[in-house]
């Protein structure tokens, strides 16, 4: 039984805990694999996905995960620019509360968002990425896509690539793989990645083709390209010269590597199309593993899995 | 009127003295034993500690402009019950106290609504907006005792310079808040390990180091005294202690939440320890109790900052910098800093009076003789556990809730009338 109100952050949760919602993730992928994608388990409940960031892929993960579960669920959109003179979160927290939401998924532009409105409400809220904080479900999936190939997350080495700095994958991950016994390496130039990371039991790599030695699984993250007009590196074509994955780098990795990406891609720039599309990379499969990590939540943050007998 | 603190621990860091005796007062002024007649009212301050009356160096009194947040009547009312008979306040209120006219309103507010003395600050340029000096001169005339670009800190090093050299003139100290903006860059807490796992951006050690270091090379220059607020790196620290040490006109302040929080505090997004400069790490809080001890920081203040609920009740990126310090201050000075033995009680009472009312140069801060009977009455194991419900002034935003304190302000006396009493 998953013991918290909430999904906020990996970082508070024990590796059973993660395991749990991973074992609890494999019944619903047999869901959605089959031709009536459909089971009662959440009939007459609420999920209100509340977004103040764009987001195609999140957002429609939720949306169906919740269909697939036949609960009823609604799409709330506000655009940044007018969270800072709008209505408070606060004030937006107590009108979905009384609208008779089970589930607030939340996506936020600020670190912590979710933190403070999981204390304003009765609601169970799940953090669907907040700032450069965490995106836990994304770590589930990432989990779940791995474990389903390797069996095993122990002894993995995981890398990392990217804007570690501003990415709330990176940190999810960071505690995902850490708990279940792999080692991580993160790489990306020095502007892009935050002090003290040592401390999270990750390893700072600046050179790709060191980081790669060895490699099982290779996260790659996308670059905004914002970061380059904010000075914090020289530009694209560096960038993907120096941390972009290629056929020449994979081949540092071992020989069954598997080549991830929270997407959306940008093709040519931290990946070469012949991996994003190769026999390593397993992209598709993640998104199709988010719905059911996100089936298994819903189940379990509306008191599924609280008695003996699985209702699904 | 005539009064007798009786029994009591006076410490007086100006003359030295540190001895069990009676106060007298007649009239608002310290004088010589006399007879107590049935008039006379009599203080038992046997097992007390009687100082020279506090003074808050750095506060935000909010009024004019902010008055949801505090007033000069209720932020002289924390000030009393937080054992202060003093308080500075700072220009960032709306309109910004750049001109003689907000000076002499600040000066009328507190001599109406004022519990406690007020010190009025005025704005080094126009508006704070770092743009052309503000009219200093007229400001020093009308009352301000110190300039300062609070919270918005001049970043032309050519204005600095300039503003020092006018200054000097006025026999007034700059108060420098040290932060650049292009290191410090929209962050909103210490830069480190806690900043990168809470994913909020960081304001590094070296963005304050950094206009520390300016600010003293000016004041070397200039011959100008400055004071630079709140330090909170070790390497601020370090700077000041080397300044002092070559002779320069540098003093420095450090607040309670500097000595005794760290980062860790902003944990979980509590918005109430959300506060500029940040709460740093574990050695620079060890850095700012040597430099206490050592005597490389000359004053103890409190950046007293209030919001309302709403304003803090927010994303952690949206709440504003500040919090409350008034009525916590003396109970944290004690609590970790003299019942841990950093400072001798003399030397506590040196950095919350007497040095304060040098630095800002008004006829305070001793217990001789002739002066002002302004004094703090504290009772060194009286314990209380902080509930911000009970705080007087507007502002709870106090990042101390629920953490107990032992030597605290009892009675406070202005001018030989008690303000508070606990």
């Amino acid at each position: 039984m998953y013991k918290y109100k909430d999904l906020l952050e990996l970082k508070e949760l024990t590796a059973d805990e993660v395991n749990f919602l991973l074992d609890t993730a494999v019944p619903m992928k047999e869901v959605i694999s089959r031709p009536i994608k459909k089971v009662p388990t959440l009939r007459g409940r609420t999920v209100v996905n509340l977004f103040y960031e764009n987001s195609t892929r999140t957002r429609s993960s939720f949306e169906l995960a919740a269909k697939y579960l036949s609960a009823d669920c609604i799409n709330i959109s506000t655009s940044a620019s007018s969270v800072a003179k709008g209505e408070s979160l606060y004030d937006t927290a107590r009108t979905i509360q009384s609208l008779g939401a089970d589930v607030i998924v939340l996506r936020h532009p600020m670190s912590g968002a979710p933190n403070l409105l999981a204390k304003m409400v009765k609601a169970a809220v799940i953090n669907a990425g907040d700032g450069a904080h965490e995106h836990p479900t994304q770590a589930l999936l990432d989990l779940f896509t791995v474990r389903e190939h390797r069996g095993e997350i122990a002894g993995l080495n995981v890398v990392i690539v990217g804007d570690i700095l501003h990415s709330r994958v990176a940190r999810s991950n960071i505690w995902g793989f850490t708990k279940l016994g792999a080692k991580v390496r993160v790489c990306g130039p020095p502007t892009l990645m935050p002090p003290g990371l040592a401390q999270t039991g990750a390893q700072v790599f600046y050179r790709l083709e060191e980081a790669l030695v060895g490699a099982d699984v290779i996260i790659m993250l996308r670059i905004q390209k914002e970061r380059q007009q904010q000075g914090l590196f020289p530009g694209l074509r560096e960038y993907s010269r120096l941390y972009g994955l290629n056929r020449e780098r994979l081949a540092l990795a071992r020989p069954d590597v598997l080549v991830m990406h929270p997407g959306p891609l940008n093709r040519g720039l931290e990946i070469t199309h012949d991996i994003a599309d190769g026999p390593a990379a397993v992209i598709e499969e993640q998104v199709t593993n988010g719905v059911a990590v996100r089936m298994a939540l819903l189940y379990l943050l509306t008191g599924g899995g609280a008695h003996s007998e699985a209702d699904y | 009127m005539k009064l007798i603190i009786k029994g009591g621990r006076l410490l007086d860091p100006a003359s030295g003295r540190d001895e069990t005796t009676d106060v007298y007062v007649q009239d608002g002024i310290i004088c010589a034993r006399f007879e107590p007649d049935k008039s006379t009212e009599i203080v038992d301050a046997a097992g007390k500690i009687v100082a020279p009356g506090f003074i808050d160096m750095h506060v935000h009194l909010r009024e004019p402009g902010y008055e949801a947040k505090e007033t000069i009547a209720t932020g002289t009312a924390a000030a009393a019950r937080g054992g202060y008979t003093g308080v500075a306040c700072m220009p960032n209120t709306n309109p910004v106290a750049d001109n003689r006219f907000i000076i002499e309103f600040i000066c009328k507010r507190a001599a109406e609504e004022g519990r406690v003395n007020v010190y009025p600050i005025g704005a080094i340029t126009r508006g704070s907006r770092g743009e052309e000096l503000a009219e200093m001169g007229d400001m020093r005339d009308a009352g301000a005792v110190a300039f300062s670009d609070d919270g918005r800190p001049v970043s032309d090093a050519g204005l600095m310079r300039r503003a020092m050299q006018y200054c000097k003139m006025l026999d007034a100290p700059v108060i420098s808040h040290c932060e650049d903006q292009t290191l410090a860059a929209g962050g909103v807490m210490h830069e480190g390990y806690n900043s990168t796992i809470l994913g909020l951006k960081g304001i590094p050690a070296s963005a304050e180091e950094v206009m520390v270091a300016r600010d003293i090379i000016l004041a070397a220059e200039t011959g100008c005294p400055l004071h630079i607020a709140h330090i909170s790196t070790a390497g601020s620290v370090a700077l000041v202690r080397e300044a002092k040490k070559q002779g320069y006109p540098v003093t420095a302040e450090a607040t309670p939440q500097h000595f005794t929080l760290t980062d860790r505090a902003v944990t979980r997004y509590n918005t109430a320890a959300k506060v500029n400069p940040p709460l740093r790490g574990e050695k620079d809080v060890e850095a700012l109790r040597e430099g206490l001890a050592d005597g490389t920081i000359d004053v103890i203040a409190t950046d007293h900052a209030p919001h309302t609920f709403d304003e803090k009740n927010v994303e952690f990126d949206l709440a504003p910098f500040g919090l409350v310090g008034l009525e916590t201050a003396v109970g944290l000075v004690w609590t970790e800093l003299v019942h841990t033995g950093i400072l001798t009680p003399l030397q506590a009472v040196a950095k919350l009076s007497q040095h304060p009312a040098r630095i800002l140069g008004v006829d305070r801060g001793t217990l001789t003789e002739g002066s002002a009977a302004d004094i703090t009455i504290i009772d060194p194991v009286f314990t209380q556990t902080v509930d911000p419900e009970q705080f007087v002034g507007k502002g709870k935003n106090t990042p101390f809730a629920g953490r107990t304190l032992q030597g605290l302000p009892v009675i406070t006396i202005r001018s030989g009338l008690c303000i508070y009493a606990a």
